[in-house]
């Protein structure tokens, strides 16, 4: 039990599997051990003032009009000001370095995926690649990839908790994340936001591979006859959970905005 | 149901829109546990009518309580619907809990369907029918007496707040039994609840129901505003108003603020499933991201709205509790006004992941920082009341002292949340459940909790069992670090909130320990009746007719338990802070009137209780499109209002000889008590005359 217990840490960010999370987990450990020592003193002085004071205890100072001291206005007003400040700084430096849509550094070009909300499993297209792929999505260990999302139906939200952080996917718009994987493995990537019965279900599969298994996997998507055509979109809307991840082994190359527009038209 | 009368006259009602007919066609645990909640909403129902028909209490409670002005009564209502609807949502959150903890890589007892209404109901339940009527309620009650008041500015005004917001409770009942109500969540995102992705009432329901409450809250804010404003009694200038005037009059400003973009955002959402407009939908133009910001401008300030209060009880509490006077009363005031000031300015942080840039984002994030600055002053004044004070640990001080210690771990998972970058993270996971429930439970459960036992005896004339409210302290706060320090942990390890089901077995034990704490909440409710019911029993034992049980230096303290109808005999002039305690110690706190004189006060209406009648009738017409019901219903509250507008008996006498006789049966009651010391007035020597210590 208490063995099984550590493993929940181990699918989130604490077992970070890339840049982006690693800064991030690396700015809650900041983040926490400052909050540690603004609450301590909250922790260790109510029970003990509480006590110490307590009606029954004989010999304690009691001056029941004493109401105000300006050392000690000064001493709960300034330096939570001054952390509030300074945590300020770390917040502003932090949001922009992780902004979700800044590039991340490297001297390879960001691979292009385009991920498409349905209901109630996701669209991936490789539009450099030409191939598309439903809840798995393979990615090569070291280069930075870029996500353009959109929905092809309601709000989702898309988490990787062991590469990056989420950013919502919406209907006739495009949002976008940047991240990586610095090591191979296979990590749990989900919709966090609640769209519909099938919910619970809608996780996917994010392969984080060496460049030539990538490079191998993208060949056997090309290699299976089964193109993403009209139907097999059409198909794709319809509210369902895929059983297992599908590879296409071709998509439109303008289907990402085709899906964006489609969203304008009156609904059918 | 081809024939076009049916639709006429009953909308788009189906039989199978029944949960009984549905769990008779389609047997599963799901549906019976669904039938079962719409049994026991009927069977309970009806004893209800049973038992007051059999009692021949009808006309009582017409006269006294449906149709009375009198602000206490009308706060005492509102803590009624409180305790009703805590208890449905609390089951609810314990079949939520038990429910995950049976559905690892197995299907459960409730069907993902029934589970989406558990939630939304759940959560909607526990902010608009449990939290704000409990602290209007507790407003309503406590803040005119402490003004000097005889009641609100807005007596008429009052009873409909109450009627709405009861008959938008009764709503959300009766979704139980007709129909269900919507899987969108308590904040309602479309376009899941636009028409094209949930063509059901449910969404219906919910705008309904919503809407009447944040109608009836919207009034309520500008009551108590003008109440504070207008009606204090002479000498009680602002600053020397007790803490919970404050935090009640910054609570009614964020309501006259904030309530508005609620109605505008239900407006909306109703306008476009009703009218085919397109404010949100995927479809020609529409936006959603409209709804996140209005539905947030309302939500930021609300999450205020429901903790200062509870903030203002704590001060009365701890300060009472202490011995001693509030530490930093001016602070205060200020870190109050600040935090409902700033409560504006940060929405956003419930959307950063919306996309927007990231200075957009630091400059929301930093806001939500700063919030905490007033918040954290506001505890260590609490804890400086405390210094050099005498502190007993009565039931009202053990809740502050939980809430002290438990909602600066909630703060500091705010701060961690206000950071974009790892919001993006834990963002829609149980994370951010845990923090919320964090803030809420002691932030404001366990405030309106401890301001129930502190007035009680004020309201009711006995005090509450002490060893039962101890067990049920014990229980709400066990509970609580059961039930959602797990979720923290399985919110780092990226568990998404409103999951029925889970697939990784690492989520196990701490889905098992969660579920031990609802199990420990559900008994804390329990118990909560238990120390009610043990109350009411010994009440005889635990009067406190002289109404000071607790030494207290507010206004509120200085009349008879109960107080009569017009609160004050002679209105009260306040020469400082804790008026009633400086009176205490000036010897002389029970003045007799020098002449009686005669008191108007609010006759009772009707139009309250008909209007609340009438405004779920027509939220019932609407929600399922029942045309001529809803036109009936709107018909038929409009002319009530003009009805009302031409009474001419508003008021009702109460003589001056009667004023005379309650005042002089309540003096002798003072000669009789004997007056005790702080450390035993948790017994029956206690009457409600404080011994003055020198």
């Amino acid at each position: 039990m208490l063995l099984g217990g550590c493993d929940v840490l181990r699918l989130g960010v604490a077992n970070h599997a890339g840049p982006v999370a690693e800064a991030q987990w690396h700015l809650l450990l900041i983040v926490g051990a400052v909050l540690v020592f603004v609450a301590a003193p909250v922790w260790l002085l109510t029970p003990l003032i509480a006590w110490h004071y307590r009606i029954g205890k004989k010999g304690n100072v009691y001056k029941p009009k004493w109401t105000f001291s300006w050392p000690l206005e000064g001493l709960i007003w300034i330096p939570p000001a001054g952390i509030v400040i300074g945590l300020g700084f770390v917040l502003w430096h932090y949001t922009l370095a992780l902004d979700p849509y800044r590039p991340l550094p490297s001297a390879e070009p960001a691979l292009e995926i385009q991920a498409v909300a349905l209901d109630w499993k996701w669209l991936f297209l490789y539009p450099e690649q030409g191939i598309a792929s439903v809840n798995r999505m393979a990615i090569p260990v070291g280069r930075p990839v870029h996500m353009s999302l959109t929905s092809g139906t309601v709000m989702q939200s898309l988490l990787i908790p062991q590469l990056a952080g989420q950013i919502y996917a919406m209907a006739g718009m495009t949002t976008q994340l940047n991240l990586a994987a610095s090591r191979t493995g296979s990590f749990r990537g989900e919709n966090t936001q609640f769209n519909g019965l099938g919910f619970q279900n809608q996780k996917f599969e994010v392969l984080a591979q060496t460049p030539e298994d990538f490079g191998a996997w993208v060949a056997r998507a090309r290699a299976a006859d089964r193109p993403l055509d009209a139907a097999a979109v059409d198909g794709l809307m319809k509210k369902s959970v895929p059983p297992e991840p599908i590879l296409y082994s071709s998509a439109p190359p303008d289907l990402f905005q085709t899906l964006i527009a489609r969203t304008q038209e009156p609904s059918r | 149901m081809t024939e076009p009368l049916w639709p006429a006259v009953f909308g788009r009602f189906g039989w199978m829109d029944l949960p009984f007919v549905r769990a008779w066609q389609e047997l599963s645990v799901s549906e019976i546990i669904g039938a079962g909640a719409g049994g026991l909403v009927v069977v309970g129902g009806l004893a209800v009518v049973i038992l007051v028909t059999w009692l021949g209490r009808w006309r009582y409670l017409w006269r006294e309580w449906f149709t009375t002005l009198d602000h206490k009564r009308i706060g005492v209502m509102y803590v009624v619907i409180a305790f009703v609807m805590l208890s449905r949502a609390l089951v609810e959150a314990v079949l939520m809990r038990m429910q995950q903890a049976a559905a690892i890589n197995a299907p459960g007892f409730v069907a993902p369907d029934h589970f989406a209404q558990l939630f939304t109901t759940h959560g909607s339940i526990m902010i608009f029918f449990m939290a704000m009527p409990f602290l209007t309620g507790a407003i309503n009650y406590v803040m005119p007496l402490q003004i000097g008041a005889r009641d609100v500015a807005f007596p008429l005004l009052n009873a409909v707040s109450l009627w709405l917001t009861a008959g938008a409770a009764g709503l959300m009942m009766v979704s139980l039994v007709i129909g269900r109500f919507s899987t969108g969540g308590w904040t309602g995102y479309p376009p899941y609840t636009e028409l094209a992705f949930s063509p059901d009432v449910g969404p219906d329901y919910w705008i309904w129901a919503v809407t009447l409450g944040s109608l009836g809250t919207t009034m309520s804010g500008l009551n108590f505003a003008v109440t504070i404003y207008k009606e204090r009694c002479p000498g009680m200038t602002l600053m020397r108003m007790p803490m919970f005037c404050w935090t009640s009059l910054c609570t009614s400003i964020l309501m006259i603020f904030a309530m508005p973009p609620l109605t505008v955002a239900t407006a909306l959402l109703a306008l476009d499933r009703y009218l085919g407009f397109h404010f949100f939908t995927n479809d020609l133009g529409g936006n959603m991201m409209n709804y996140a910001n209005l539905i947030w401008l309302f939500g930021h300030p609300e999450v205020y709205i429901l903790i200062l209060p509870a903030f203002g009880v704590y001060s009365e509490v701890i300060s009472t509790f202490s011995s001693k006077e509030l530490y930093g009363y001016t602070s205060l005031v200020i870190a109050t006004m600040a935090i409902a000031v700033l409560s504006f300015t940060v929405w956003v942080h419930h959307f950063f992941t919306m996309g927007q840039s990231a200075n957009i984002n630091a400059v929301f994030g930093i806001a939500t920082m700063a919030i905490g600055l007033p918040t954290g002053v506001k505890i260590y004044d609490w804890i400086w009341t405390m210094f050099r004070g005498r502190v007993r640990f009565s039931v009202p001080m053990l809740y502050s002292l939980a809430f002290m210690m438990t909602f600066v771990l909630g703060g500091l998972t705010g701060i961690i949340l206000a950071f974009p970058p790892l919001d993006y993270l834990v963002h829609n996971t149980l994370f951010l459940v845990a923090h919320f429930h964090n803030m809420l439970i002691p932030g404001l459960l366990y405030g309106m909790l401890a301001g129930y036992n502190y007035w009680f005896p004020k309201a009711f004339g006995f005090r509450l069992d002490e060893r039962w409210g101890r067990i049920s302290f014990g229980c709400w706060v066990v509970g609580f670090y059961l039930a959602f320090m797990p979720l923290y942990v399985l919110g780092a390890g990226g568990m998404t909130r409103r999951s029925q089901a889970v697939f990784e077995p690492a989520f196990r034990p701490w889905l098992y320990i969660a579920g031990v704490g609802a199990l420990v909440l559900l008994s804390a409710l329990v118990t909560l009746f238990v120390q009610l019911w043990v109350s009411i029993r010994n009440r005889e034992a635990n009067r406190v007719p002289v109404g000071d049980p607790w030494n207290a230096g507010g206004l509120e303290w200085s009349i008879p338990a109960p107080p009569p109808a017009y609160n004050f005999a002679v209105i009260p002039t306040v020469r400082d802070r804790d008026p009633f305690y400086g009176e205490k110690q000036a010897g002389n706190p029970y003045p007799a009137p020098k002449r009686y004189e005669s008191i108007a006060m609010p006759a009772n209406s009707m139009t309250g209780p008909a209007l609340g009648v009438l405004g779920a009738v027509t939220a019932f017409g609407l929600v399922w499109h029942m045309w001529w019901l809803a036109g009936l219903g709107l018909a038929a509250s409009i002319a009530t209002v003009i009805a009302r507008s031409f009474a001419r008996d508003v008021e009702r006498l109460i003589p001056a000889a009667e004023v005379a006789r309650i005042d002089r049966r309540w003096r002798k009651e003072i000669q009789r008590a004997k007056p005790i010391g702080r450390v035993v007035e948790g017994t029956p020597t206690n009457r409600g005359l404080a011994e003055v210590e020198a």
